[in-house]
């Protein structure tokens, strides 16, 4: 039984109940069968009249009824326990935040989210109740032998254990072997997908037909091995079979040659007969609705996996509110004692294994409206956070202050930045160059609050990042490949502002350079984007992004990661024209590797290795690929 | 039936319809001795109330006993003979798939989730050979057998078993296959929805934090969710229904026909032995009703592969290809027309081109220009609409496809990383190559440090390490460079690179080429000074040609291009 599952479907109110209902009535319908074979062997054996068959067919009306109630209570069991947790789980992935180690790739959590969790059906509508009827049934059986013929009832009693006994003893036996020869079932799936997927490389380098020789080699070795496997594998079921019907045979025989010779009576016999293999029954039923229960549990351990792991995340997004307790004890000495919650938060947070449980504890409180600044150890009230939430706010650039900050990945293990110390003044455009993985992206997820350091402080305006409530609001993000929403340009451009009019839209759109190819578009502004829409170009996504940010004027930092990276020359000047434009009156942090994206900057920030290795004032560039000439800050 | 269809290909191969008529019998001999085993010890037992000598027992309880003994060894047997069938079906399955995906289809431009659903399709024969085939056949081998004995008993009861073993075995699963269709048209697209909205929560994560919309696309995936929910509760009332119809139409017929056999009067042992045989006799027929539901997945699953393999492919082969030139190659293309579907604009429009041995092209002009779609054409992997592109005269629409990428391929758009080692995902492009050339391709693509950390047995690939963007650029063209076919064609080769990389490797590449037939798209326009030719393509013609130092002197894309690009490097 799946510990984690049975303790969700119990929290959730709605799920216990039907989850009850589905197993008294699996319960109920399998007790009815014990009457069922009383009435029979009555009318069978002549004690009762024929008009007994009238109360059979009630009885078989009852079992009807019971297998209607523990369907439609199984159907609302599993949809409850589902959407729990996929609410849960998505809920998980955004306090996760953005950066997740590539140990959790996107694609799967995707699928476990969405088809993965139906998994979940056979074990719950299937599995559990045949565990409910298998302690129930064969116990009342027995109970029913006892008082009709104890030399029977004896006979099912002994061999009744050896299904289990035998059942465990064989599966013990095979289950490693079985376990990796489906595993390697899943991956002989896995590399016929990648085959397919790659087949047009193959296909450049004349390799596709020589890859068909190697399916069939892969696939006929690898249904040799299965086969090997399964003739040990199903012994069980072998064994299982065998112990059910000889059981049986077992039962009949002893009991006719009594019947010969007196000393049992038919109904007594037939009843015995019918009950015998009722006994045994559950049990099989519960051994073969296991194997497909199996998926359901693993796709249940993988999902509580995503749950329960907290230290993956080095900056989630409610680590980031409680980050306090990150910087050595300074939070805990101020810590009010109001909620508690700040105090939770100081001290789990000690180690980066902080629980789930302390850190959503600081961000309930948070969002309950305990006063972020009641934290702060070293006074300075932020004047920037009390009215950031108030909407028509004059743009104020901030200033952004990095003292000595390292930011580790806990699935690596160099850090991603090293001591970094850098000042960007109010307004000023900032370029960060270097080579890829140097950690560029880190210091802009840092300023998104998507990480947090492992030591050090980043402070806005002279205040810490963690203690801004509502941080985000202030800033405007234009990431290297923005995700466009399978809905409207309009709704995909007020990303950030919801409430933006579609005039306000528009002008965002126009300061894109993004309004004209918006207006050509069959729907224009009310155009449906993705699959089943219209497709952008590179150049055009990127604009959409910009207007994003354009839509949101509030915004006093901007930062923007390769904007240009995979655009041609002309659409690169488009975007390169609106980013200077974006960028006029704000703080701008841009990730560049394009000349003409450098060229908009005030200053130049090379980064290696999580380090600054030059800071100079844009006039000053040396030539690209250089690096190490400017003396580091 | 469709199914039957899909699996004749499958059967005809490796002596598959032995395999399975094995499998069947084994199948129906253990429902056989189970109604045996409920069929002898039913009439031992009424038979002994009777109190007979035991001679006349003696049968039955031997009966009894092998019956016991066999039923288990036949399930066995289904067993094992059922999962090897399958596995092989699933097997000749996907080979078969996949030799109809080899010449190339429209299917390239079909994305991964299509691609996976595909393969989870191939899965679809071996659920109706497993999961609906062999327990059909079980099922009505039972239930003859069991029809049969009743005729023998009292024909009378006998009809109304047959009546009843219709209704569970035919009318309830084509209910229930009818349900699912119905069902599977309704539910498809609140799920697709649902996937959407989760695929939007993870895949824009730091879109949707940046800007604070979590709330919101947390809020439109729990609706999705309940949508979902609430039809799929509605769903799951099918089931159920199938099954308390199946209980009713059991204990109703077993009934009647205790009441047709005590009316008849044909004695106890008689009754007894139709009864509990009739009951038995449902146990293979009531899970069909499951076998209805998943067949309508099955076929639809089957029609899917189906058209699949029958969609033409983009590139039709003659059928006597023309030999394959030998000696120095010559390609002209001339006046070529490609369109990417009836209907769309062309992606080529009148282009033509020259390569003489040892001459090197360069190809730019803004994405969508059509840069790709020529290199596609080259490899042909389109066919064009109209013009010719002959290679030593030979038009390579006379070659095989096969023929036509030995003498021209190279670096594709989309290269791909496979599950398998550095070293397999390089030499798939040079089987025969030793360790010395896979270290000279791997230093002129420049990955050499990153081959160095990675080491040359690291997997990669979805389960292995993950590979950056710019690294699977340099892969791809170290495979390029290590398949150094005749006239190499390379898309992009320095993409995803930053500017100082880019530069150098450009600069490598056009010393590693020299006097070797190349074509190259590049949106870049350092050192194209000194490639032979520079073709501008604006949407989908040539715009402008000639050498750098022509180029640049008149206007045009190039000139703009080239001015911007020197005069935000500094140069």
């Amino acid at each position: 039984m799946h510990k984690d599952l049975v303790r969700l479907a119990r929290s959730e109110r709605a799920v216990r109940g039907h989850l009850a209902l589905c197993l008294a009535a699996a319960v109920l319908a399998g007790l009815l069968v014990l009457v069922q074979a009383e009435l029979l062997a009555g009318v069978l054996s002549g004690r009762f009249a024929a008009s007994a068959l009238l109360l059979l067919a009630v009885v078989v009306g009852v079992r009807a009824l019971l297998a209607l109630v523990q369907g439609a209570a199984a159907g609302r069991t599993t949809t409850g326990v589902k959407s729990a947790l996929r609410h849960r789980l998505l809920a998980r992935l955004q306090e996760l935040g953005p950066v997740r180690p590539a140990a959790q790739r996107s694609g799967e959590l995707v699928t476990l989210t969405g088809r993965g969790l139906d998994a979940l059906d056979p074990y719950l509508s299937g599995y559990l109740p045949s565990v409910a009827v298998a302690g129930v049934v064969p116990i009342a059986v027995l109970v029913r032998l006892f008082a009709a013929d104890l030399t029977s009832a004896l006979i099912v009693l002994v061999t009744l254990p050896l299904i289990p006994i035998f059942g465990a003893l064989v599966g013990m036996h095979t289950r490693a072997v079985t376990e990796r020869q489906w595993r390697a079932l899943s991956r002989l799936g896995g590399h016929f997908l990648d085959v397919v997927r790659g087949l047009p490389t193959l296909r450049a380098f004349g390799r596709a037909r020589y890859q068909a020789e190697v399916i069939r080699q892969v696939a006929d070795a690898h249904r040799s091995a299965t086969m090997r496997t399964l003739r040990v594998a199903f012994l069980s079921s072998l064994v299982l079979e065998l112990a059910a019907s000889l059981s049986l045979a077992l039962v009949a025989v002893p009991v006719g040659l009594r019947l010969l010779s007196g000393s049992l009576d038919l109904p007594t016999a037939l009843l015995v007969l019918l009950l015998a293999p009722e006994a045994y029954l559950p049990l099989r039923a519960m051994g073969n609705k296991f194997h497909a229960a199996m998926e359901g549990v693993a796709a249940a351990d993988e999902a509580f996996a995503v749950l329960d792991d907290a230290t993956r995340a080095p900056g989630a997004d409610a680590a980031a509110s409680a980050a306090g307790g990150a910087r050595a004890g300074s939070a805990r000495a101020g810590a009010a004692p109001e909620t508690g919650a700040g105090t939770g938060a100081g001290t789990g947070a000690g180690t980066l294994g902080a629980t789930a449980r302390h850190v959503n504890g600081a961000k309930i409180a948070d969002a309950a409206g305990s006063p972020n600044g009641a934290r702060i150890g070293n006074g300075a009230e932020p004047e920037g956070v009390a009215g950031a939430d108030a909407p028509g706010r004059a743009v104020r650039a901030p200033e952004i202050r990095l003292e000595n900050v390292t930011v580790r990945y806990p699935d690596r293990e160099e850090a991603a930045l090293e001591d970094v110390s850098l000042v960007i003044a109010p307004g000023e455009r900032v370029a960060l160059v270097g080579e890829s993985g140097a950690g560029k992206s880190t210091l802009l997820h840092l300023l998104l609050g998507f990480v947090r350091p492992a030591s050090g402080r980043v402070l806005v305006d002279g205040v810490e990042l963690a203690d801004h409530g509502s941080w985000r609001d202030r800033l405007a993000f234009v990431p290297q490949r923005p995700h466009l929403f399978a809905t409207s340009v309009a709704d995909n451009i007020r990303l950030g502002a919801p409430e933006a009019t579609i005039d306000e839209v528009r002008a965002a759109a126009r300061a894109a350079h993004a309004d004209e190819f918006v207006t050509a578009l069959p729907d224009g502004y009310d155009t449906a984007l993705g699959e089943r829409g219209a497709n952008l170009s590179a150049g055009q996504r990127q604009r959409v992004a910009l207007a994003r940010a354009f839509c949101r004027p509030e915004a006093g930092l901007l930062l923007l990661d390769e904007p240009t990276a995979r655009l041609d020359g002309r659409s690169e000047s488009a975007v390169v024209t609106a980013t200077r434009d974006l960028a006029e009156g704000r703080t701008a942090v841009i990730v560049a590797h394009r000349p003409a994206m450098i060229d908009l900057a005030d200053r130049v920030i090379r980064i290696a290795d999580g380090r600054v290795v030059a800071d100079a004032p844009a006039g000053e560039r040396q030539p690209a690929g250089t690096r190490g000439e400017v003396p580091s800050r | 039936m469709t199914g039957i269809r899909d699996l004749a290909p499958v059967i005809r191969t490796d002596r598959m319809g032995r395999r399975l008529g094995l499998a069947v019998a084994a199948g129906a001999a253990a429902e056989l001795a189970g109604l045996g085993l409920i069929g002898s010890a039913a009439w031992l037992i009424a038979r002994a109330a009777e109190q007979p000598p035991l001679a006349a027992l003696s049968v039955a309880i031997v009966g009894v006993r092998a019956f016991a003994t066999s039923k288990g060894v036949f399930r066995y047997g289904e067993r094992l003979a059922g999962h090897d069938v399958a596995l092989r079906a699933q097997a000749s399955t996907r080979e078969r798939l996949y030799r109809a995906l080899i010449p190339a289809g429209p299917l390239n431009q079909r994305g991964a989730d299509l691609l996976s659903r595909m393969v989870d399709d191939t899965d679809a024969v071996q659920d109706l050979l497993v999961r609906c085939l062999l327990p059909a056949a079980a099922a009505l081998v039972t239930g003859v057998v069991a029809v049969t004995i009743g005729l023998f008993l009292l024909p009378a009861a006998a009809l109304v078993l047959l009546a009843g073993l219709l209704a569970g075995g035919v009318l309830i699963p084509a209910g229930t296959s009818a349900a699912a269709r119905r069902w599977a048209a309704r539910i498809a697209p609140a799920r697709a929805d649902l996937a959407a909205r989760v695929a939007d929560l993870v895949h824009a994560a730091a879109d949707l934090a940046a800007y604070g919309a979590n709330g919101r696309a947390l809020a439109a995936a729990d609706e999705a969710d309940a949508r979902l929910a609430a039809l799929a509760r509605r769903q799951a009332r099918a089931n159920p229904l199938a099954a308390a119809l199946g209980v009713v139409t059991q204990g109703l017929t077993v009934a009647a026909v205790i009441l047709v056999a005590q009316g008849a009067g044909v004695g106890t042992v008689a009754t007894t032995v139709l009864a509990l045989t009739s009951l038995v006799s449902f146990e293979p027929v009531l899970p069909l009703a499951a076998a209805g539901e998943r067949l309508t997945g099955v076929l639809a699953a089957l029609r899917r592969l189906r058209e699949i393999r029958s969609t033409p492919p983009a590139v039709a082969d003659p059928a006597a290809p023309a030999p394959v030139p030998t000696g120095p190659l010559t390609v002209e293309v001339e006046d070529l027309v490609v369109r990417h579907g009836p209907g769309r604009a062309p992606a080529l429009d009148g282009v033509s081109l020259t390569l003489t041995p040892g001459r090197r092209v360069a190809l730019v002009g803004p994405s969508g220009a059509g840069k790709s779609t020529l290199l596609s054409a080259l490899m042909r992997l389109v066919e064009p609409e109209a013009g010719t592109i002959r290679v030593n005269g030979v038009e390579i629409g006379d070659l095989s496809a096969d023929d036509a990428r030995r003498l021209m391929t190279g670096l594709t758009q989309d290269p791909y990383v496979f599950q398998a080692s550095l070293r397999d995902n390089l030499r798939l492009a040079g089987p025969e190559a030793g360790d010395e050339e896979l270290g000279e391709a791997v230093r002129r693509a420049r990955l050499e440090r990153w081959v160095e950390r990675t080491g040359w047995d690291a997997v990669l690939g979805e389960d292995g390490r993950t590979v950056s963007g710019g690294q699977l650029q340099r892969l791809a063209l170290a495979r390029a460079l290590l398949h150094n076919p005749p006239v190499l064609l390379l898309d992009e080769p320095a993409e995803a690179l930053d500017e100082a990389t880019a530069d150098a490797l450009m600069a490598d590449l056009l010393d590693a080429t020299h006097g070797h037939t190349m074509l190259l798209v590049t949106h870049r326009l350092r050192g194209l000074e000194r490639v032979d030719e520079i073709v501008v393509l604006e949407n989908g013609s040539v715009a402008q040609r000639g050498t750098h130092e022509e180029l640049v002197s008149s206007p045009g894309y190039y000139r703009d291009l080239w001015r911007s690009e020197a005069l935000t490097a500094g140069r």
